[in-house]
């Protein structure tokens, strides 16, 4: 898929902004603050309607607008589709498809489908276990829109059984102590609450975990020969899912097996028989997705910890490399393939296999401050950000 | 003054501020009859109608309509998250038994748990061995599942028979503009068709 147009109205720093574009290669050239990257922020924002920079949709409107707009034209097998957002923070955003409104914004979800790369990528080996959490959830979202749905449930469940961990436990901590004391009645209420929401919570988690486990299990090939490639052949790249349910399932997981929905399920209702008095004294939920982390690994080491700056850069791109054959396979078209500022991280040796292993996209988006960075061949048409105004170099 | 009204108006659920300036301008040119009846309306509602003993749905005396109708089957009852729901569901003129009114649903981030519904007033009501069938009404939305799930754990060891409503497709409506959890529910609950 390619898109054909795109339309910002008080995004970020445009005002407004009409930019034509074609399959094949784009780059946007501009010095730094000049909004290039507020550019394909808005292409990702609509494919998976979130932003790669920013976490709350405040930053996204521009300063003094009430709300943000942006539309996108999108080509998939000859066929165009009009896809309009509007961004209203501090109330629920709007999203309409063709000219008909959508009851919920996620059912835009699957329209436009893309692969970004940025800077941030690196935090994909060097951060915390969320940002590892997001890029497998994204993926599986841009895989299968449905499980937007399932995430969204699964943050709920989870927000309510902490807050009863938080609030209703009293009785469930004075019984870990002092036996004698506690209303049996009040602690039978209490456990039977607390089951009710275990259910809940193992009946979306474990479906999560199942989905996220196939995804993985999909992508590690893709993975393997996308570092290889994008490394000059340095090292096998591997990833593990590290699961917070109980050791033995942790461990078979661990292993690259791939349990039944109902194991995993079951599995959860054990673990939280398990942790029970951790949870009451913490006040949080200790097992599930949410407490779960991707282990990346070169060779039998660690990639967080042991890979080397440039080793770090070649893992975060083979992620990303996978992802996008991975979508390419499963939807029998290109998603809209997105470089935001990546090649001026990178040496000259990884630029160019970069470039050359998504020369080949249905469509490439690049941004760079300094033309020079890009690769030779990946130069297509080029735009010229300058203060929000963007403007096509002459052929 | 008419801020005042205006404002009065605009506290009330599902009424904004247009609307509320809206409804303030038509009461100042309606027929002063018509506002009249309105204000006395308020304040009778105010003064006599109260919760019904027995089930806590809104009534006028110490019980409501529905208990004291000797017709209704004193057999079953219908458990809902508020009085709204007893309207809605009376409505289809289905249904014969008699209701409980819960007051809300259970849902820890608002600090509601099942002491602060009336479930130890349901409990007591099935106390005498009438009821044989109790019928969870709560929404089909998170905090409503899981009032029903708590309460099909506590009634399960009653001899009860409990039910669910189902949740489904809407009559009426295109299988494909249903929602995948929406369709997922009616697949499960599917039922043969008598030929």
């Amino acid at each position: 898929m390619f898109l054909r147009h795109l339309s910002l109205v008080d995004f970020r720093s445009y005002p407004s902004a009409e930019v034509e574009l074609e399959p094949g290669i784009t780059t946007f050239v501009g010095l730094n603050g000049q909004g290039k990257t507020n550019l394909v922020e808005a292409v990702g924002y609509v494919a998976g309607l979130s932003s790669h920079r920013v976490s709350q949709d405040a930053p996204l409107v521009r300063a003094g607008a009430q709300q943000a707009i942006i539309r996108a034209a999108v080509v998939r097998d000859g066929r165009e589709q009009l896809v309009e957002l509007e961004i209203n923070p501090g109330r629920a955003n709007r999203a309409r498809l063709g000219r008909s409104p959508l009851t919920r914004p996620r059912d835009v979800l699957g329209t436009v489908r893309t692969v970004l790369f940025a800077p941030e990528d690196l935090a994909l080996v060097k951060g915390d276990p969320s940002e590892r959490r997001r890029f497998l959830d994204e993926l599986l979202i841009a895989r299968q829109p449905r499980w937007a749905a399932a995430r969204s449930d699964y943050d709920k469940i989870l927000k309510q059984r902490n807050a009863l961990l938080k609030s209703a436990m009293p009785v469930l901590r004075k019984g870990s102590r002092r036996r004698t004391d506690r209303d049996p009645e009040e602690l039978e209420r209490a456990l039977h609450t607390l089951d009710v929401w275990n259910g809940h919570l193992a009946e979306v988690g474990s479906s999560l975990l199942y989905a996220r486990l196939r995804l993985l299990r999909d992508l590690l090939p893709y993975l393997a020969k996308a570092y290889d490639e994008v490394s000059a052949g340095r090292g096998a790249a591997q990833a593990t899912y590290r699961s917070s349910l109980h050791e033995e399932v942790a461990t078979q997981i661990a292993g690259g097996d791939v349990p039944e929905q109902d194991a995993l399920r079951q599995a959860m209702h054990a673990s939280f028989e398990q942790v029970r008095e951790q949870e009451v004294e913490r006040g949080v939920t200790l097992v599930g997705p949410h407490r779960d982390d991707l282990v990346l690994q070169l060779g039998d080491l660690p990639a967080k910890g042991y890979a080397s700056h440039g080793e770090s850069w070649s893992f975060a791109l083979g992620l990303r490399l996978a992802a996008f054959q991975l979508l390419r396979s499963d939807l029998g078209t290109d998603p809209v393939l997105v470089l935001d500022d990546v090649f001026a991280e990178l040496d000259a040796g990884r630029r160019e296999r970069l470039a050359a292993m998504v020369g080949d996209a249905e469509q490439v988006l690049v941004t760079a401050a300094v033309a020079d960075d890009v690769p030779a061949t990946l130069t297509g048409r080029t735009f010229h950000v300058t203060l929000g105004e963007v403007s096509r170099e002459p052929d | 003054m008419v801020q005042d009204l205006i404002d009065e108006l605009g506290r009330l659920p599902g009424i904004g501020p247009k609307s509320a300036q809206r409804i303030a301008f038509h009461l100042l040119q309606a027929d002063p009859a018509d506002v009249q009846r309105l204000t006395e309306v308020l304040t009778v509602v105010r003064e006599k109608v109260r919760f019904c003993e027995t089930c806590f749905n809104v009534a006028e005396a110490e019980q409501c309509r529905i208990c004291l109708d000797p017709r209704r089957e004193a057999t079953q009852i219908c458990v809902v998250e508020d009085p709204k729901d007893v309207i809605a569901l009376e409505r289809t003129r289905e249904f014969r038994g008699r209701y409980h009114v819960l007051g809300g649903a259970i849902s820890p981030i608002d600090g509601v748990g099942p002491d602060d519904l009336r479930i130890t007033e349901l409990m007591r009501r099935l106390a005498d061995g009438a009821v044989e069938e109790i019928i969870l009404a709560t929404n089909p939305n998170l905090t409503g599942e899981a009032t029903a799930a708590y309460l099909a754990r506590l009634l399960s060891t009653m001899g009860l028979r409990v039910t669910r409503l189902a949740s489904g497709l809407p009559v009426g409506g295109d299988l494909e503009y249903a929602d995948e959890v929406t369709l997922g529910r009616a697949f499960e609950g599917r039922r043969l068709l008598d030929a």
